[in-house]
């Protein structure tokens, strides 16, 4: 690489507390996403993805750790200051979150939303060119200048959405999260908020984790992507390269439950995803995987690159050397039971 | 997994509501004991009335017909000392517990009783009915409910005379708009739950419907809405007493009664007459409200908090990249 | 489904409208109320005292040998002409009352309203940000045990301490004798009367005197909003724009005192509303313990005597005042939350 990517992971952990136990959200997750790039971070609900997004930002709840590195342009934010912190968010770390009919508040015209955002950071600003800079924001979002004084409510659940990417875009961060932007909207608004989000980086070079469970979305927008699977990258590595080939049987299995026109039958993947209190040994994926060898249950795989290039944790892909004898033959294990409560 | 499972299946429909209650963790759990311990103190109290206190309520003299002193300070005999009557103060502060919550049980049992089916109805069908019922159940509730109570109270003792059972219609009366409005309330965003359309779509009569999903959710918020009203009651019906349209001091001992005679006392430094009947009342309202903001706390979603256990990590394991 | 935003005077116009059902349903009540007693009015105040023919002449120049419809509609139309007729016991025109007195009771209730809310709210705020510490703790219990306390226990007490001991504060009457002999009457005011006419020693008179039994009250409502806002905030702390916020980096102290604590407060003026109801029958007690002469001392002394025309004027006057209160509240609601206009 020329460049030293505008983020990195390196073993990342957030674990938090609930009454049970600590949940591994996060749990040894190392990525990289380059200037001017869009990762694609994709798995099912529960596997960490949104608390991953939050952990980059700080934004964790109360009881909350995190270990590890995260590099922002090469400085560490993890144990960063909360000063420092708030200062990079909006800056040079942007959000963009779920459910945009509540993360406006109700009471405050969008006027006043930039001009906080922007005052925050900038305080000498003056009033003219935060006006300036706002309508440019929103321009770019296709919201006309005559609503710049509406209130939240007075706008669609999809012009909401476009109305926070402009916010999380005013101060021009380097690294942009959009944590499941289009999931609370219908269809055809979500084709226009990816266009958008796609067009961040000719637009302003801007870096863009795209976390979502929608792998139609990451297939279109992104550069590269990482399968997460129970706290953990399953596999990773170019968009193409991964959807053409996958590495990983949970990756394969994916795959294959995506409906489309060509769909004869439903395909699924036995099981419920794991607890992340108390995972599985070994690989987590073993109870659920179709292609479960003994060595699968007892070890840690080891991060591998696959034949056509993409990272991946998995025991299929080595290596040999670290497989013990009979290791490689069929996991044996009951009836899987189908939605177990925890 | 299994213990808590067990115990789910024992204690049925009932463990599940009081689980909050038992996982309740620092303040609301200790808030909620307080007010339990103390209402339990009143009830006492009240249940042993007859017993533990010294005197009768109206007693003025002793066995042998001696008077009891007038306005007698603090003393042996009478540990909270007599009132401008010759009267206990002890015992009449005993009596008055039983005395307040005979009231305040029974009013708000009968303004249960008419505002949670007037709610329910009218909440769930809606139309004519609930629109004039919403009218007038408001505008009862915007009045300043003393004046309303005070006036009812003064129209039924003509019929009915100062009794509890006056006392009690008149506070009754003021505090059934306010179970109507929750209870109405609690109906109509329960009605639009999801899962009572999906039993409407499946055929299930209105009475079901309401018996079995609407009042079961409903019926959670009444404890809370009871405990917080009785509190209230508790004052409105010491300030019936204290204005004179309350319970006749021969009928009954009633802390409001006894602080308004107490009120001139104070000019010629007699304390003992106002402290006490003035503290009781300040206590069993305080308990009774601890008791509801405790239940409110435990009980409420929105306020809940779970308890978090704290979070060690140990060291992580280095992972060596090796080239396939 | 955006919505477009009513002015405000579109608003008002509707809300105004609304009054008709409500005022006219409270007058039905009161009529009724007080028609409920046996016999008649005139009777009931002065059936002792007067000859049968005497109370025949009475009854007949008040109208209460009409049918009870015709009545109704005189009551009516009485009201809207603001006509209450005079008090049976002392011949005074009721409207004299309701001035008067309602003046003296308009002071108290303003001035106590002035403390709970400065108590209510502080205490409030600082509670719902302090959550759970002992400042938190304290807070709510002194909320809890002030409104469990009677006005007149806490007279009681001040009579005690004040009263006798002290002797620094005044606890009974409007002003001292002296004072109200020389001051001179325009709005029944005391406090805007004195200062109209610079008379600072009757300002001051008549300022001590409203301490005692303004802060009595205000502190027993206190105890109300104490909690409310407590609860509110809290509330509003879990809003989703609060994340948002925090997420563009907004500091801590913008993020409680901006967002949280503007939000919170919202639903209080509401509340305030409500208080009025809760501070008028408050009033009544408070003006007994420490003789003041407001409306609701009067109620009780012509309710002793039963004189039913005074009583049925001042309840009549307490409805309006109730409906008017009401309407205002939803004005100043609609006023600082953009949504609730339709």
């Amino acid at each position: 690489m020329s460049e030293s990517p505008v983020l990195e992971l390196r073993d990342l952990r957030v674990w938090y507390g609930s009454p049970r136990g600590a949940v591994k959200a996060v749990d040894g997750v190392s990525l990289h996403i380059g200037a001017g790039e869009v990762l694609g971070l994709v798995g099912e609900s529960g596997c960490g993805k949104s608390t991953l997004g939050r952990g980059i930002m700080g934004l964790l709840p109360d009881g909350a750790v995190m270990d590890g590195e995260v590099r922002l342009s090469g400085e560490n934010i993890v144990g960063l200051s909360g000063r420092r912190l708030r200062q990079m968010r909006g800056a040079e770390i942007g959000l963009i979150f779920q459910e945009p009919m509540t993360r406006l508040n109700p009471l405050m015209r969008i006027e006043d939303h930039f001009r906080e955002t922007l005052k925050t950071h900038e305080p000498g600003l003056q009033k003219a060119e935060i006006r300036r800079r706002s309508l440019e924001a929103l321009g770019g979002m296709g919201i006309p200048p005559t609503r710049f004084r509406n209130y939240p409510h007075e706008f669609s659940g999809g012009m909401r959405q476009r109305i926070m990417i402009a916010l999380a875009l005013v101060l021009r961060p380097r690294l942009v999260i959009a944590d499941e932007p289009t999931t609370a909207l219908d269809v055809l608004v979500e084709a226009q908020i990816l266009g958008i989000l796609a067009d961040l980086k000719r637009n302003f070079g801007t870096s863009l984790l795209l976390i979502t469970h929608n792998l139609g979305i990451v297939a279109e927008a992104c550069d590269r992507v990482a399968v997460m699977y129970a706290g953990q990258v399953a596999e990773e590595g170019d968009a193409r390269t991964v959807f053409g080939s996958p590495a990983h049987p949970y990756t394969r299995d994916l795959l294959r439950s995506v409906i489309s026109l060509r769909t004869t039958g439903l395909h699924y993947i036995p099981g419920a995803p794991p607890s992340l209190i108390d995972p599985p040994s070994g690989c987590r994926f073993h109870p659920r995987c179709s292609n479960a060898m003994a060595v699968c249950a007892d070890r840690d795989p080891v991060e591998m690159r696959a034949q056509s290039g993409q990272r991946v944790r998995c025991w299929l892909h080595g290596p040999e050397t670290q497989i013990p004898a009979g290791g490689h033959d069929p996991l044996a294990r009951e009836e899987i039971a189908v939605a177990e409560e925890a | 997994m299994s213990m808590q499972a067990t115990e789910r299946r024992f204690f049925g429909s009932w463990g599940r509501a009081l689980e909050p209650i038992r996982d309740a963790r620092g303040v609301p759990r200790w808030i909620l004991w307080a007010g339990v311990a103390l209402t339990l103190f009143f009830v006492i109290m009240a249940l042993t009335a007859p017993w533990i206190a010294p005197y009768n309520f109206d007693q003025y003299q002793d066995a042998a017909g001696h008077r009891f002193p007038k306005q007698g300070h603090p003393s042996s005999e009478h540990l909270f000392g007599t009132n401008v009557q010759s009267t206990d103060v002890l015992s009449r502060v005993i009596y008055g517990a039983q005395t307040e919550l005979k009231v305040v049980v029974l009013a708000v049992v009968v303004a249960l009783a008419i505002g949670l089916p007037l709610g329910l109805v009218s909440g769930y069908f809606g139309g004519p009915l609930d629109r004039a019922l919403v009218l007038v159940m408001d505008a009862l509730f915007a009045f300043p409910y003393l004046l309303l109570a005070i006036v009812i109270a003064f129209l039924l003792a003509d019929r009915l005379g100062q009794g509890v059972l006056t006392a009690a219609i008149a506070i009754a009366a003021v505090y059934t708009p306010q179970y109507f409005r929750v209870v109405r309330n609690h109906v109509i965003s329960v009605r639009e739950e999801p899962y009572v359309e999906a039993a409407r779509a499946l055929g299930a009569r209105p009475r079901t419907v309401i018996s079995r999903y609407v009042f079961q959710n409903v019926i959670q918020s009444v404890p809370v809405i009871a405990t917080l009203n009785a509190a209230d009651a508790i004052l409105t019906l010491a300030a019936l007493g204290f204005l004179g349209y309350g319970i006749q001091p021969t009928d009954a001992a009633e802390w409001g009664y006894d602080s308004s005679r107490a009120i001139s006392d104070a000019g010629a430094g007699i304390w003992w007459t106002g402290l006490f009947p003035g503290l009781a009342i300040v206590l069993l309202v305080t308990a009774l409200t601890l008791l509801g903001e405790g239940l409110n706390d435990v009980l409420n979603p929105v306020l809940r908090r779970r308890r978090i256990e704290a979070v060690t990590m140990q060291a992580s394991v280095g992972e060596a990249e090796v080239e396939a | 489904m955006a919505r477009q935003t009513t002015s405000l005077r579109t608003y008002a116009l509707t809300r105004l409208g609304l009054v008709i059902p409500m005022v006219l349903i409270l007058l039905t009540l009161v009529f009724f109320l007080m028609r409920v007693a046996p016999g008649d009015p005139v009777s009931a105040a002065l059936g002792g005292r007067l000859s049968p023919k005497a109370l025949e002449e009475r009854r007949h120049a008040g109208g209460y040998d009409k049918p009870i419809l015709v009545q109704y509609v005189d009551y009516l139309g009485d009201v809207a002409r603001f006509d209450f007729g005079h008090t049976i016991t002392d011949n005074r025109p009721v409207t004299d009352v309701i001035v008067e007195n309602g003046a003296a009771t308009f002071e108290l209730t303003f001035a106590a309203m002035i403390v709970a809310v400065v108590v209510g709210v502080t205490f409030g705020l600082v509670a719902g940000r302090l959550r759970d510490t002992p400042v938190d703790v304290g807070i709510r219990l002194f909320g809890i045990v002030i409104y469990a306390v009677p006005p007149f226990f806490l007279g009681f007490l001040a009579q005690l301490f004040f009263g006798q001991k002290l002797g620094l504060l005044p606890t009974s009457g409007r002003a001292s004798p002296e004072t109200q002999f020389l001051l001179s009457i325009h709005t029944h005011f005391f406090l805007l009367d004195s200062a109209i006419d610079g008379d600072w020693a009757a300002f001051k008179d008549c300022f001590l005197h409203l301490i005692l039994p303004a802060t009595t009250l205000g502190l027993i409502i206190s105890g109300v909003l104490i909690r409310l806002v407590r609860v509110n905030v809290l509330q509003t702390l879990k809003g989703d724009y609060i994340e948002a916020a925090r997420a563009r980096g907004v500091g801590e102290r913008s993020v409680v005192f901006r967002h949280a604590f503007k939000n919170a407060l919202v639903p209080v003026v509401t509340v305030l509303g409500l208080q009025v109801a809760l501070l008028l029958s408050g009033a009544v007690l408070t003006e007994t313990t420490f003789n003041w002469p407001g409306i609701g001392f009067e109620l009780v002394r012509y309710l002793n005597n039963r004189d039913y025309i005074a009583v049925q004027g001042i309840i009549t006057f307490f409805a309006l005042v109730v409906v008017l209160v009401s309407v205002l509240i939803d004005f100043v609601n609609a006023w600082i939350d953009p949504r609730v206009r339709y």
